[in-house]
């Protein structure tokens, strides 16, 4: 079981919610995380990319309190929360019960304790689910509900680790925009983890890029909101990002492209 | 634009030829549900009930003597003739108390030893080859020296029972809590759960239905050893009961007293899928077709 004593609370001074300096974390040898240094102010949304490996979320964890075995100085808020990828609800404790998991009902009592529970499954919308069983939600619902536990501590700081990454596409833009509005009302600070870029671009403050275990890129997104994929700061930031993770993506065909160089059809399908 | 008016040839040519293609429902036949609702309780009755029938067709065309097998029916007046007696009742709340003190008993021994193992790894490297050790020993041989230990009252009859209860109970438990996901005791961590908190919320009820399999096998195990313990050293009983008619040649009494055993083993099991139901109620498993 891991201390979560390891992360030491502290006043928060000059208002940063994260303040990781020189974080290495190694596993059996292999050094996943070399020379991390991650700063986030109270109430920015920052969004963490990296390839699959690139110990993004080893670096979660580390925040989380998760994982105790890093070197270097880490300091992060009290109250915190993370949402994973797949909803980590425990099965057998009703979906209200899931989301005040851990909460202490002795200053306000059980009957307050419940209406913030209610509270929260209410900000996203899923009151009338209070008292299913987990396993009867589908997997955005389920998710929702993690959500909801995650905010009804009033976190200042969120960790989601690949939120939606197990959702279907529709799913995660509906969750995408949810999210949206809960951190505009609630206001925590948020590390993302993601390899989607757009999610990112989408979402964040601010985009950092996670290779070869440090931070090798660091950027404000100071693109209006709501953002639109089609806009062209969009897309240049896009294409900056996925260079950086070593992607060179082709240049958009357009329609006509596309009916010039008609692809040919494979041989098995026209002998069908 | 023009329009080509096709010759019946040519269609023929250009379409296949209809055929009568006979559509089905996409579910198969054996996943499709039976029309004629029959209650749970009943289909459960039907198979003992059939069994019992058979083994009354068996007896009344003569296949043994009543010395040999009693019928059912001769084996329903022997239980009405001790009922009368006022012989059965009493004999049977015995049983039935010396199980349920030596059941509880084993219980709260076994679930103790599961829990210091499952939690600790000091624990488990402590306890657990003893009580591996100990399992392989044969209950049944330690009776004689039960009497030396407790005598002939009721201690050895209850030790050997919770005895008998307490492996069942202790490896199902155990496997139970070290099958625990190991995501949702993080998630509970995480969500600031106490070190309590997560044994009382996350890790006891993952490992429930576990333990309610060898409470299953608990139950069965305690009226085998009731009965054996009070066959060899005992005044009362029900296994006093069939020891009893053994001297007299009473067969039907002898099968009444088992017939007695399979009941109570059934309702025992009865208990156990109650208590499955209500507190495994958040299950979604495979809960056969």
């Amino acid at each position: 079981m891991t201390d979560l004593r390891r992360v030491t609370p502290f006043a928060s001074m000059n208002g940063a919610a994260v303040v990781a300096q020189n974080v290495q974390r190694s596993f059996n040898g292999r050094d996943v995380l070399r020379n991390v240094n991650l700063t986030i102010e109270g109430d920015q949304f920052v969004a963490l990319l990296g390839r699959s490996g690139s110990g993004k979320s080893t670096l979660l964890r580390i925040l989380g309190g998760l994982d105790p075995d890093y070197q270097g100085d880490v300091l992060v808020p009290e109250r915190r929360a993370v949402v994973f990828q797949e909803a980590r609800l425990i099965p057998w404790l009703r979906v209200l019960a899931n989301v005040v998991l851990g909460l202490n009902p002795r200053p306000e009592g059980h009957p307050a304790l419940r209406e913030r529970g209610l509270e929260a499954l209410r900000e996203v919308v899923l009151e009338e689910h209070a008292h299913d069983w987990p396993l009867t939600l589908s997997g955005g619902e389920a998710q929702r509900v993690a959500l909801a536990r995650a905010l009804v501590r009033e976190p200042q700081l969120m960790l989601l680790d690949e939120p939606f990454g197990a959702l279907d596409a529709l799913t995660r833009i509906k969750m995408q925009s949810l999210l949206q509005r809960l951190c505009a009302r609630h206001r925590p600070a948020v590390l993302l983890v993601t390899h989607d870029v757009d999610e990112a671009i989408l979402l964040a403050d601010r985009v950092a890029v996670l290779v070869n275990g440090t931070i090798s890129l660091d950027v404000t997104v100071d693109i209006e909101k709501p953002r639109n994929r089609g806009d062209a700061h969009f897309i240049e930031l896009r294409e900056r990002l996925l260079r950086e993770l070593g992607v060179e993506e082709a240049p958009a065909p357009s329609p006509l492209a596309s009916l010039l160089h008609a692809r040919p059809r494979p041989e098995h399908e026209g002998a069908r | 634009m023009s329009v080509v008016k096709l010759e019946s040839s040519d269609l023929a040519q250009i379409a296949r030829p209809l055929e009568n293609i006979v559509l089905t429902s996409p579910v198969p036949t054996h996943r499709r549900r039976s029309r004629v609702h029959v209650p749970r309780t009943v289909r459960r009755i039907v198979g003992p009930l059939i069994v019992i029938i058979l083994w009354q067709v068996v007896c009344s065309a003569g296949v043994f003597t009543s010395y040999e097998v009693a019928s059912p029916i001769a084996v329903f007046d022997a239980g009405r003739e001790l009922a009368v007696q006022g012989v059965l009742l009493p004999n049977l709340l015995i049983s039935l108390r010396r199980v349920l003190e030596g059941l509880g008993l084993g219980v709260g021994i076994g679930v103790t030893l599961a829990v210091l193992s499952g939690l600790f790894r000091a624990g488990e490297d402590l306890l657990d080859p003893v009580v591996q050790a100990a399992r392989a020993v044969p209950i049944l041989g330690l009776v004689p020296l039960a009497i030396i230990w407790f005598g002939v009252g009721e201690m050895p009859k209850i030790f050997l029972i919770a005895l008998g209860s307490t492996f069942a109970i202790y490896i199902n438990t155990f496997a139970g809590i070290r099958s625990v996901d190991q995501k949702l005791v993080e998630a509970g961590e995480t969500f600031g759960l106490s070190r309590w908190g997560l044994v009382r919320r996350v890790i006891l009820p993952g490992a429930l239905p576990n333990f309610l399999v060898g409470l299953r096998l608990a139950l069965v195990g305690s009226w085998l050893i009731v009965i054996v313990a009070e066959e060899i050293n005992a005044q009362s009983g029900i296994g006093y009961l069939i020891m009893q008619a053994q001297t007299t040649d009473r067969t039907d009494i002898m099968m009444m007293g088992l017939a007695i055993y399979a009941i109570l083993g059934l309702l025992a099991d009865a208990l156990v899928r109650l208590l499955e139901r209500r507190l495994l109620s958040w299950r979604r498993g495979f809960a056969g077709s």
